[in-house]
Parts: C-alpha cells; structure tokens; sequence
C-alpha cells in the first residue's frame, strides 16, 4: 500500500493543493496550546521556538529529507532478505536536484513533507516548555526533519519495507497510514518522550518525596482557540495525507473531513466527561489534549474507516489520553506540560492500531490497493509498524538527541529558568505590562 | 539499566522483524511478534525505571 498515485487528476491536484496549505494552522494550533499551557514568562519563546522550528525543518527537509524519504517507485536503497525486497532508504538527490519540476504530485509530496516534518518538529516543543533552549530545540529539529522522519516516512509513504509487507509477506494491504498518525504524531510524541527525559522536569515539579506540583498553564484561550485552528490543519493533513500517499480519490476527502471531526469531538467529549467524573469538573486542559489525541488518532484511519468508527477511535483516544497524563506525571515522573507525549505518542500509536482494527477499505479509499483485497493480517502489519517507532524511533532518537545534548546543552541554565525563557534568551518578555512576582525569581 | 532497557527496545523490534522474515505460518509468526513487543515492553519499563527521579533530586 501507499503507493503514490503516478499522475493525480486535475481536479485532485487542485484539491491537494488546498488541503496542503492548510495543514500551518494544524502547527499555529499546536503552537498555540504549547504556549497557553505554558508559564506566562516563556510565551515569547516558545512561539519564536516555533516559528524557528518550522523554518528549520523546511531547510533541512529540502537539503537531504526528501532525498531520504523518496518516494513509491523511485530510486531506493534495497537489501534482498529472505528473497523479499526491503527498501529502507530513498536513495534521492540532496536539495531536490533528482526531482522534475514540472511533476506536481512529487512537488506535492515535498510540499506535505516539508509541513509535515514541521508539524512532527512541533510535537517536542510541548514537552520541554519553560526548559529547552532555542539554539537546541533548532538543532534537534535538523535531526528530526533531516533524518528520523524521512527515514520512518520512506518505510511507510516512499515505497518502503513496511508499505510492503502486504506485498511481501501478505499482511493485509501492509502497513497503512493515511494522515500521520504514526510518521508524524507518534514519531513526534516520541521524540518528546524522549526530550523530557533528556531535559528533565522543570523546577520545583517534584517535591523532595517525589509528588508533583500543579504548574497550571498561563492562558486557556491561547489553548482552546488553539484546538479548533488544530482541526482545520488536520483536515488538509489527513486528506492531503489519503490522496497523495493512498491514492484516494478527491471524493475521499468529504469522508476524511467527516472521521476527522467525529474522532476529535468524541474524544474531546469523553475527556471531558472523565475529567468532570473524576475531579467534579470538566479540564479544560485535559479536554484539550484529549481533543488533540482524537486528531492524532484519526489520521491513522481517517480514509478506511467508517464515520461510525471514527466515534470510537475518538472515544478511547480521549480516555486514553487523559489517563495517560496522569500516569506519565504521577507514575513515571515525565515532566510534560503540553501533554505532547500522551496526546501525540499515545494517540498516534492508538490510531495505527486503529486502522487494523476498524479499516474497512471504504469505497473511494485505498483505490490503488483495490477495495476487494484481502484485509488479512492488517492488524499484524500495523502491530509490526507499532513495534518499530517504539523499538527502534524512540532508541533513535534518544540517541541523536543525547549527542546533540552532548555538544550542545540542550537544557537552560537554572538561573534562566528561574528568569524565564523571554527575558533570559530574547531580552524581552511577551507581556511586558504584566506585574512581576518578586517570589517566582527567589532562588529555592 | 537504561542502556540494558535499549538493548531490550531494539531486541524487541529485531524479533518482530526476523518473525515476519523468516517464518511463513500464520500462529508463530503471530506469536513471535507479539513476543518482540513483549520484550520492548520489558525493555520501555527499564527505560522508565532509569529515568524515574530520586526522590528529592530535582526539587
């Protein structure tokens, strides 16, 4: 599966263009609930932090991402195993230099890549609020966008091994992911796992016996408003993401909008409703994160999937996400204040399980595979991809950022914690109006 | 323990990989993958317990 459709239509064309320049909102969405859940004090970063974020992994991507990730039919990397091709790398030009100009669906694919690699290079800045100095998160961000993303996409989008266990090894259509809910949100939320232990939590988290402190986030409209400019991205990232890597029709994007939604909504609801059960009022930042998580999930099914299962993906990802907050906080001691991990990592893998579970290879969906194919072993080509980001993407980019912490301190000094991420690394903070408490810079 | 907890992770993911390779029957090939997840599960819980804070240590 995952084949790229060689020509698209006009009128796919056109389409995918649409969604695909709306797919910044989904980044000025998880910009926005990153810094709202944020400390007041390190707002100005964090969108500077962004901001940079997406600029670096544009470049990066353009200098050797693409080349890495390719694409279905183009020159690759390929080990004969077992008599099987396994294509584990795209084996491009660096700087687009193997790329035709005048081919829109692989401009098109750049285009996705360079947004997407972006939008997964967001996901961490959620764990490191408050901590992660901005010449590191950029150089961890090259890493991402040039390296771990085009490597995981190419298994998955470019014609790689995983594409093609079904093909290979007759696991269903072999692995299938149509909007990113595992090569951007759980690669991402992986990443952030593996920052916030790098980085560590922030001080005066944890109490000397181990309980942590309440750090509420600075601005719940910042994170609300947020949310729904995240749902308007995410419907160009899951259609965009059907038609030009599972070479759905343009009629598919109505269904992927409609899955999108409903997973979002009902994971929202049901974070809601467990939230209110549990502490007697709804969260409005679990609410958040759990609409987030629906998102996540939806793009993993969001084009086989019916409206009907959409509801259900969305309703454990809510409870799932909310649950896991709290384990990673409480039991695992992960300092995470976007609640990235649990809502990108968590949500993503959900939605890559999802798909074995629900996809029914809906009409107009997965055309390139043929709706008719055998739907068996799907479950274990999309367990297989589960075993991957967490066995071998997380091991990778841990490492890779444990270098870079190596060559470059990837966490602030105490003193500009204490001062706050604005004032200590752009001059200047994001309210200047606001009153300072001489208490929040008292040394402990 | 942490490096032992990555070696478990990629343990893990080597045997999913060698199950869907090698073997062409469906139950062990199930069965073996599942067993590699099992081992990174072990391997994430190591990796956790590593990582997990002293109490007091960064208050």
């Amino acid at each position: 599966m995952s084949a790229l459709a060689p020509t698209l239509s006009d009128t796919s064309t056109a389409l995918c263009v649409v969604c695909i320049l709306l797919v910044p909102l989904a980044g000025a969405g998880l910009a926005l609930i990153n810094t709202g859940l944020g400390r007041s004090r390190s707002a100005a970063q964090l969108m500077m932090s962004s901001l940079c974020v997406l600029s670096v992994a544009a470049i990066a991507y353009l200098a050797c991402g693409f080349a890495f990730q390719g694409l279905a039919g183009q020159p690759a990397h390929v080990a004969m195993i077992g008599g099987k091709p396994w294509s584990w790398l795209g084996s491009g030009h660096l700087f687009l230099h193997h790329v035709p100009l005048d081919n829109s669906s692989v401009l098109l694919a750049v285009l996705l890549g360079m947004l997407s690699a972006g939008l997964a290079g967001l996901i961490p800045l959620g764990a490191g609020l408050d901590r992660w100095r901005l010449g590191a998160c950029c150089i961890s961000t090259a890493v991402l966008a040039g390296w771990t993303y085009p490597l995981f996409a190419h298994w998955v989008w470019g014609g790689g091994w995983l594409a093609q266990l079904g093909a290979n090894y007759g696991l269903g259509h072999g692995f299938v992911d149509s909007g990113g809910a595992s090569a951007i949100q759980a690669l991402g939320g992986l990443t952030a796992l593996a920052m916030a232990w790098i980085l560590g939590p922030r001080r005066g988290k944890y109490t000397r016996d181990g309980m942590p402190s309440a750090i509420p986030g600075h601005n719940a409209v910042f994170v609300l408003f947020g949310c729904l400019l995240a749902l308007v991205g995410w419907w160009g990232l899951n259609s965009a993401g059907a038609i030009l890597y599972n070479g759905a029709g343009a009629g598919a994007a109505v269904l992927v909008a409609i899955n999108t939604i409903l997973s979002a909504a009902s994971a929202a609801l049901s974070a809601a409703l467990v939230t209110n059960t549990r502490f007697g009022k709804p969260d409005a930042s679990l609410t958040a994160n759990g609409w987030i998580g629906g998102l996540a999930a939806s793009s993993g099914a969001c084009a086989v999937a019916l409206p009907v299962e959409a509801v259900v993906i969305g309703l454990v990802a809510g409870i799932l996400v909310t649950f896991s907050v709290e384990w990673f906080e409480l039991r695992m001691s992960v300092d995470d204040p976007g609640g990235s991990i649990s809502a990108h990592a968590m949500g993503g893998l959900w939605g890559v399980l999802s798909v074995g579970i629900f996809a029914q290879m809906a009409p107009g969906a997965l055309s390139a595979a043929g709706e008719t194919a055998a739907h068996r072993g799907q479950w274990l080509a999309q367990l297989v991809g589960i075993a991957t980001l967490i066995g071998f993407i997380l091991p990778l980019t841990y490492g890779l950022n444990r270098l870079v912490n190596r060559v470059y301190p990837q966490r602030v000094s105490a003193q500009g914690e204490r001062q706050g991420m604005d004032l200590y690394e752009l001059g200047a903070g994001a309210y200047p109006e606001f009153i300072v408490h001489s208490e929040e810079f008292t040394e402990r | 323990m942490k490096i032992l907890g990555f070696l478990l992770l990629l343990s893990g993911w080597a045997i999913a990989l060698t199950a869907v390779a090698l073997l062409t029957r469906d139950a062990p090939r199930v069965a073996f993958v599942l067993a590699g997840v099992g081992v990174e599960i072990l391997g994430l819980a190591l990796v956790i317990r590593a990582h997990s804070i002293h109490r007091g240590e960064l208050e």
